[in-house]
């Protein structure tokens, strides 16, 4: 049996401390600063560098380290949801109800599989969900410079003030979709 | 010992995080619906405690470093930080994204490894995203 720390969820206080580690972490191992969305560049870079300024440098000398980071976080998740499992996530009641009336019934797994799914896939919903927002998250990233963790971790705890904008513009446009964009569409 | 960490590190401490971050649940759907509705303090906690150690740790190396953006290949240029118009567009340009597939970059990997397949999609799909950024990067304001 694993204990109860492995396979419960784990709380706020004991998650966000620890993600926080790896920014004086990656300083000190190796002066790097923490930040997935710039694996989006180099993978781009790697693959299809066509023609184009924005994706013409040294990849492998620059992101080599991060595209590790990126993947061993794929082993990370198949860790946390294989072998320590996965509970109903307990979200709040409020937003239970919220995603009720948005007509999202099946609350169990991590994502909701009548939208985020291959049949999910062929619905409006379910297309504009991940094929649209995964490209919104390519080129809004890209184009801010960075995501929740290069600008909101790594960003705000060096005190750039650019990095506020950048997550200002992130709950800005969170909201829209959530308040304005998912109603339309669910 | 700054050159002598060994690659494979990363890939240890990126194992870390990305469980971390699963058992935190902070790539579920679910938590950022909860988030962006601010219906509970969970992802709040997270973030901006890990500012909080983040900050603190930075403090404690006593080595401040230089300002970056995600994947600048060297220094932060002038015309990388332009007139900071692409922190405002461009940030709520990804938090449109980020709420409609209920990920950002790094739960959009660590969904993949953590057996949503069709996440696979969503990862190719910000590829595309980066790509038509570059394409179109000297005609978007910055």
């Amino acid at each position: 049996m694993l204990p109860e720390a492995l396979t419960h969820t784990w709380p706020w206080y004991v998650a966000g401390p620890l993600i926080g580690l790896f920014v004086p972490l990656l300083q000190l191992v190796g002066d790097k600063q923490l930040g997935i969305s710039g694996n989006l560049r180099h993978l781009c870079s790697a693959i299809l560098p066509t023609r184009i300024d924005f994706l013409k440098y040294d990849w492998r000398g620059t992101g080599g380290w991060n595209l590790l980071f990126a993947l061993g976080t794929l082993i990370g998740g198949w860790v946390g949801v294989s072998l320590l499992g996965t509970r109903e996530i307990a979200i709040s009641p409020e937003t239970q109800a919220s995603l009720h009336n948005l007509g999202v019934h099946d609350l169990s797994g991590l994502v909701p599989r009548e939208v985020i799914s291959w049949e999910g896939l062929l619905s409006i919903r379910g297309f504009v969900s991940i094929v649209v927002g995964g490209f919104l998250v390519g080129f809004g990233t890209a184009y801010a410079g960075g995501c929740t963790s290069g600008h909101a971790i790594s960003g705000l705890s060096n005190f750039q003030l650019r990095s506020l904008f950048a997550v200002f513009g992130f709950f800005a446009g969170g909201l829209i979709a959530t308040h304005l964009l998912l109603p339309l569409l669910f | 010992m700054t050159n002598r960490f060994p690659l494979l590190g990363y890939l240890l401490l990126g194992a870390a995080f990305g469980l971390i971050l699963t058992k935190a649940e902070v790539i579920s759907w679910f938590r950022i619906q909860e988030m962006f509705r601010f219906q509970a303090f969970h992802m709040y906690g997270i973030i901006g405690s890990a500012i909080a150690v983040a900050a603190i740790g930075r403090r404690l190396l006593k080595r401040p470093p230089a300002p970056t953006l995600c994947g600048e290949p060297g220094p932060l240029q002038d015309e990388d930080t332009g007139r900071g118009y692409r922190f405002w567009i461009g940030g709520t340009i990804f938090g449109i994204g980020w709420a409609l597939t209920g990920a950002c970059p790094g739960p959009l990997f660590i969904l993949v490894g953590g057996g949503v397949s069709v996440m696979v999609i969503a990862v190719l799909s910000a590829l595309a995203g980066t790509w038509t950024y570059g394409l179109l990067r000297s005609r978007l304001p910055h």
